[in-house]
């Protein structure tokens, strides 16, 4: 598997983070309860991914126990524990998008970009997994690149999407 | 009677996305007015429209609103569930991109019904575009004195959040969203105690869907009997979304008086893809049993649908025409059901993953004769052996291909895999 990490890697959570993370504990009685938007903007922080570096800093940030964080970030398939391209990619292809010709856009992901799913390209620039339905469903075929929907898709269009990442 | 739109009036409508422009439309009217009204008459005006949950199981809202304790000793929560993710489900999206303030006054109602300070929007991880408006009307709200330590200048103090979901099927059962709020795994809890008594933070917990609390406004303002007389029976009530998806023309979300045919829905979207034919079609989301083209005329209400031996659940109608390889389908959704399986109990955890393998061999060609008694066998060991629905849910696609589709699963045996050509729906990769 082709891998790279972002340069260079951050060793503890970023002020305006940990700033954000004291904001965000006001509006819960428990500070656990923080926790999952805690994991959020450290993933955004580390590039996509939580290595254990980052999964400890939000465990001391907290006052949790790592393994308890550990347990969290496992349960969850929106965070990532191994590193992901610059842009991921999730391709519903549960039932309506199946229907509808979520294989062709797997199979063109496939081409177009030479690795396999869950792998990342070997410039760093791309990762792309299956995903369970994503709420678009009059829409499909469709995917998500980041935090943006692509929807009605066809082979052209990812084509298309794919060009324009950086 | 032509039907006139109720909660998505607003879809499309720009200016609804900010307090101004949704007040221009009567926005906010019936919060004002449910704040002049006793806790108690809210609810009760609530039961009396006969409401239903719009989430999946249709449990009655003003029912459970009435369950939560009065007297301060304890903290109160509103958690709106908009973890909306039962696949063919897209409804609740449409609701809070389009119509923000809808779901914030119905919120806000809610909590002044049952007397809560707090409300949490747990939305999926994935809306981010949705979460973002939702973030974005709040403020707007807090600004506008609607939300906070006064609302409406009335004194009762109301904060609400928007919580992120991390992506997780099960954070949609009320006790793993619970969890999940809480910083948790999303693992459902025993239940009893309920939420209403022990909820999020240990403390009495109403827990409602997007939909169903968007209807909460209109209750308010045009009355309970208003609402009574839109749909089937005294117990089917209300404008309903329907999301409808698969080979449809017209795939989307539309809102019809509860109990609509099915007939007139698949009309609405513009009949079949491709004109194709109908073969069969979920009517209440991934965890509904399947049903065959011979119930084209089923009204969709939530007890016609649960006659039929299938159920409404959060309405996601998902369309199949006689293309469609039923070994497949319903493979698909046992992975997904295996994904989501929380882990937590014995017959769910195994039993999904049984599932999914045994329909993947059909589907190869490996499989047997025997493996209809087998799929059978294994819903009979899931159904009833869970802390929570998510079982219940797998086996339902399940058992119904079995039980409707037999010829199929054999075919797949006889002819050593499957014998519906894989279909491309793109000519030469355009």
């Amino acid at each position: 598997m082709s891998v790279s990490e972002p340069q260079p890697r951050l060793t503890g959570l970023p002020e305006a983070v940990r700033a954000e993370i004291t904001e965000i504990r006001k509006r819960y009685p428990t500070d656990e309860a923080a926790l999952i938007p805690a994991l959020h903007l450290a993933q955004n922080a580390w590039g996509g991914w939580l290595p254990d570096e980052a999964i400890e800093a939000v465990a001391v940030e907290l006052g949790l126990a790592p393994a308890k964080v550990y347990g969290v970030v496992t349960f969850y398939d929106l965070f990532h524990q191994k590193p992901v391209g610059r842009h991921r990619i999730r391709v519903c292809t549960n039932l309506s998008c199946q229907l509808r010709g979520s294989d062709e856009i797997m199979e063109t992901l496939h081409q177009e970009l030479g690795v396999d799913e869950d792998e990342v390209t070997q410039d760093g620039r791309c990762s792309y997994i299956h995903f369970e339905c994503l709420g678009s469903c009059d829409t499909a075929p469709m995917m998500m690149v980041d935090d943006t929907y692509h929807e009605n898709l066809t082979p052209a269009k990812v084509r298309q999407v794919l060009k324009g990442l950086k | 009677m032509a039907f006139e739109k109720v909660l998505t009036r607003n879809v499309g409508n720009r200016d609804a996305l900010t307090v101004k422009g949704y007040r221009q439309g009567g926005g906010y009217e019936g919060l004002a007015q449910a704040l002049k009204m006793e806790p108690d008459a809210v609810i009760e005006e609530v039961k009396k429209s006969g409401l239903r949950g719009r989430g999946g199981a249709g449990f009655p809202a003003g029912l459970k609103w009435s369950f939560i304790p009065k007297g301060k000793d304890k903290p109160k929560y509103l958690v709106c569930n908009a973890d909306e993710s039962e696949p063919g489900t897209f409804k609740d999206r449409l609701l809070m991109e389009h119509d923000p303030h809808q779901l914030i006054e119905g919120c806000a109602i809610c909590c002044w019904a049952v007397q809560a300070n707090n409300c949490y929007i747990y939305i999926r991880g994935e809306y981010t575009d949705a979460a973002d408006i939702l973030e974005r009307a709040l403020k707007d709200a807090y600004e506008e004195g609607l939300l906070g330590g006064s609302v409406l200048g009335s004194g009762f103090k109301l904060d609400m959040y928007v919580h992120r979901g991390a992506g997780a099927y099960i954070c949609g059962e009320e006790t793993g969203m619970l969890e999940s709020l809480e910083g948790k795994r999303g693992q459902p809890r025993v239940k009893p105690p309920f939420p209403a008594v022990v909820g999020a933070f240990g403390s009495p917990t109403v827990i409602n869907n997007v939909e169903t609390l968007a209807n909460v406004p209109h209750i308010i303002t045009r009355g309970a009997d208003w609402f009574k007389a839109i749909g089937t029976d005294e117990r089917n009530t209300g404008p309903k979304l329907y999301a409808i998806s698969g080979h449809v023309e017209r795939p989307g979300t539309y809102e019809h008086p509860i109990g609509v045919t099915f007939r007139e829905m698949l009309e609405a979207a513009g009949g079949m893809y491709r004109g194709g034919n109908l073969k069969a079609f979920i009517p209440g989301g991934a965890s509904a049993p399947i049903l065959k083209a011979d119930q084209i005329d089923i009204k969709m209400d939530f007890d016609t649908v649960a006659k039929a031996g299938s159920m409404l659940g959060s309405a996601a109608v998902i369309v199949m025409d006689d293309t469609t390889c039923m070994v497949r389908s319903v493979a698909r959704l046992s992975k997904f059901f295996n994904h989501e399986s929380c882990g937590q109990c014995t017959p769910c955890r195994e039993g999904t993953n049984w599932m999914e393998l045994l329909l993947k061999r059909l589907e190869h060609g490996e499989g047997r004769e025997s493996d209809k008694q087998l799929l059978l066998s294994i819903c009979k060991n899931i159904g009833g052996n869970s802390l929570c629905a998510l079982g219940d849910a797998a086996i339902g696609p399940v058992r119904s291909l079995v039980e409707q589709f037999p010829e199929e699963i054999d075919r797949h045996v006889r002819e050593g895999g499957c014998p519906f050509p894989h279909r491309r729906h793109f000519q030469n990769g355009a």
